[in-house]
């Protein structure tokens, strides 16, 4: 009997202790270390990508400074510079503001303020999702066959910055729309209902009431849409960018805008595949100044998104 | 004309509630930019595909058909082996897969099950960060690092390029889009499941592959397609770092150097004042280019077909 109910004692202290006792599980514990260790890897190889840069490609920007920013490209390491590629890189943004945002955000307020459920628009919105698939180098080829041809009479064969331009503005295009669509739909329906209630058209509810409140997410998204197209290598060699070195000729912006013209990215690649010890370490200099410019821009967009971003 | 004070006022009739006429017409008018707006994409589509469809025809009808399946691809030869050229794409993209697999999806499962919120809102924009690295610096990076570093260890004869470099970096450059997707997927698993399996006692780590796991499993199918999808159609990392230049011999060997569908599109495209002579290059770009959007585009749909699943069942 006594042995009986001391069993008993000891059955329920085991059971409590098996509740409430903190055991440490090995297979639990490394299977977080793994996961844990996956997230540290990215990481890391983001700071040694950053680290590598630096250490090869900062003595170039601290030696030349000003004059690697502005000097034109050179067959020789020691005077190439980025200066073309920093106003190619420019002028093209300019033309993807120009082109891609208010096509892209005029179609997104067309999807997600006016459109009805109809096939029409199904099939846009599965155009834009499959457009924003299509492999960078594909719109090159778009670029190749149309925009070089509009944009021959310019000069140089139609290889100018105008077609780069275009290329880059519709290689944005969808990601500009998904990301303006995605805004709007963050606009509460009430705020609509309540400009409809006091006999607002739709246009007009649109502009003073949507868009305000839609502005901030809008901007942002577009933003960083302007950083993916800053970078974007590809498109551009396939529709004429110079993957050596060359000169301007001419003084004057509009014919610098007709002639030869190489991107930051483009000549990163070009350099890239160099064999000269100089120009490794140009290539890392060229690509401390693309991901300065880009980091910069990312930190723009976010802070924005977090100074102005409104929760409803 | 006022109205005498008793009499009633005629009810409003319909014309008098669609507004003014002018204000009608501005309506109008703003929808009809708004929906040219749209239909732009539409447009792009239809000259995409016309753009590749005519030339990759032109292509087709003047190339000998039997030389397509041959093995090496040497544009000024006028020899177009389209398997050496598929096969280096899936070598690039199956290690690409490799890298990415279980990096993407661990930091998935970590950052959606085991993270505290502060700890992923701190980590998810150097996430962001990650993917906001332009491709042309993994390429640089690939020379640079990987390949002396890694490659070159395992392989000791490989030269800095080589298809193991450039998957490696393909790896690194689609992980945050794996990593985004799949976690979107794991996220959306309602909380209540995971409850139920804690009620039963089952451990964390249970919980998160033997419940949530399955339960998004169709989100994160859609993660991994995309990754192929976008490994197949990356370019400036194969361009740098792949190894081929002009021509390329048929080769699966990772170690070595090989050609990919983008980065033959690139040779030919900057060479293109070189081959011109051979007449046949130019339109091969755009045959190469057809075959890539096809293979992306497939991807593509399947991927959605798994993601509007996940929505479906949510």
């Amino acid at each position: 009997m006594a042995t009986a109910s001391g069993q008993m004692i000891d059955a329920r202290e085991v059971v409590r202790q098996r509740l409430m006792g903190r055991r440490f599980e090995l297979g639990g514990a490394l299977f977080e270390g793994l996961l844990l260790a996956a997230v540290l890897v990215a990481f890391a190889i983001l700071a040694l990508l950053l680290g590598t840069v630096i250490v090869s490609g900062g003595p170039v920007i601290a030696e030349r400074g000003v004059d690697f920013l502005t000097a034109p490209l050179a067959s020789n390491p020691d005077t190439a510079g980025v200066g073309q590629g920093i106003f190619a890189s420019v002028v093209l943004t300019v033309f993807v503001i120009i082109v891609a945002i208010p096509i892209g955000i005029g179609a997104a307020i067309y999807l997600e303020e006016y459109a009805r459920d109809t096939t029409f628009t199904r099939l846009i919105n599965t155009t834009v999702r499959n457009l924003a698939g299509v492999p960078a180098i594909v719109y090159g080829l778009l670029g190749v066959a149309f925009f070089v041809t509009i944009a021959e009479p310019l000069g140089n064969n139609g290889r100018n910055i105008y077609a780069g331009g275009l290329t880059l503005g519709v290689l944005v295009l969808p990601i500009v729309i998904i990301t303006s669509a995605e805004a709007l739909r963050a606009v509460p329906w009430t705020i609509r209902e309540a400009a409809f209630g006091v006999g607002a058209t739709r246009w007009e509810v649109v502009r003073s009431h949507v868009l305000p409140y839609a502005a901030p997410g809008i901007f942002t998204g577009t933003i960083l849409t302007l950083a993916r197209a800053f970078g974007e290598t590809a498109p551009l060699l396939v529709v004429g960018a110079v993957a050596g070195s060359f000169r301007y000729t001419a003084d004057n912006l509009f014919d610098q805008l007709s002639g030869p013209y190489s991107a930051l990215p483009t000549i990163i690649f070009t350099w890239a595949k160099r064999p000269e010890v100089g120009f490794r370490a140009n290539t890392a200099a060229a690509i401390i100044v693309l991901l300065v410019a880009l980091l910069t821009v990312n930190a723009v967009a976010i802070y924005l998104r977090n100074r102005f971003e409104r929760r409803w | 004309m006022a109205a005498t004070p008793g009499a009633l006022t005629p009810a409003p009739t319909l014309d008098d509630l669609r507004g003014a006429g002018p204000r009608r017409r501005r309506e109008l008018i703003v929808r009809l930019v708004f929906m040219a707006a749209a239909s732009v994409s539409i447009l792009i589509s239809l000259l995409i595909i016309l753009s590749l469809i005519g030339r990759a025809g032109a292509f087709l009808f003047q190339v000998d058909l039997g030389s397509l399946l041959e093995r090496g691809w040497f544009p000024r030869r006028d020899l177009y082996g389209l398997p050496t050229i598929v096969a280096g794409t899936l070598v690039v993209a199956g290690i690409g897969m490799l890298v990415a697999t279980p990096l993407g999806l661990g930091a998935a499962i970590y950052l959606s099950e085991y993270a505290t919120p502060r700890v992923r809102r701190s980590l998810k924009p150097i996430l962001e960060v990650l993917a906001g690295i332009p491709s042309v610096v993994l390429g640089y990076f690939a020379i640079t690092v990987i390949s002396p570093n890694v490659v070159q260890v395992v392989c000791t004869d490989a030269t800095i390029f080589s298809m193991a470099s450039a998957g490696i970096a393909v790896g690194i450059l689609i992980t945050p889009l794996v990593a985004s997707v799949a976690e979107d997927a794991l996220y959306a698993v309602p909380r209540s499941l995971r409850e139920a399996s804690y009620g039963l006692g089952a451990r964390k780590r249970t919980t998160s592959l033997r419940i949530v796991f399955p339960a998004a499993v169709s989100g994160i199918v859609a993660a991994l397609i995309l990754g192929v999808s976008r490994a197949v159609g990356e370019t400036m990392i194969v361009a740098i770092a792949a190894g081929s230049t002009g021509g390329a011999l048929f080769e699966v060997n990772p170690c070595a150097g090989g050609q990919t569908m983008t980065a033959a599109m690139t040779a030919l495209a900057i060479g293109s004042e070189q081959v011109r002579g051979s007449g046949l290059a130019f339109p091969s770009l755009f045959f190469v280019g057809l075959l890539l959007f096809a293979m992306t585009l497939a991807l593509n749909l399947v991927a959605d077909a798994y993601v509007r699943r996940v929505r479906k069942q949510i």
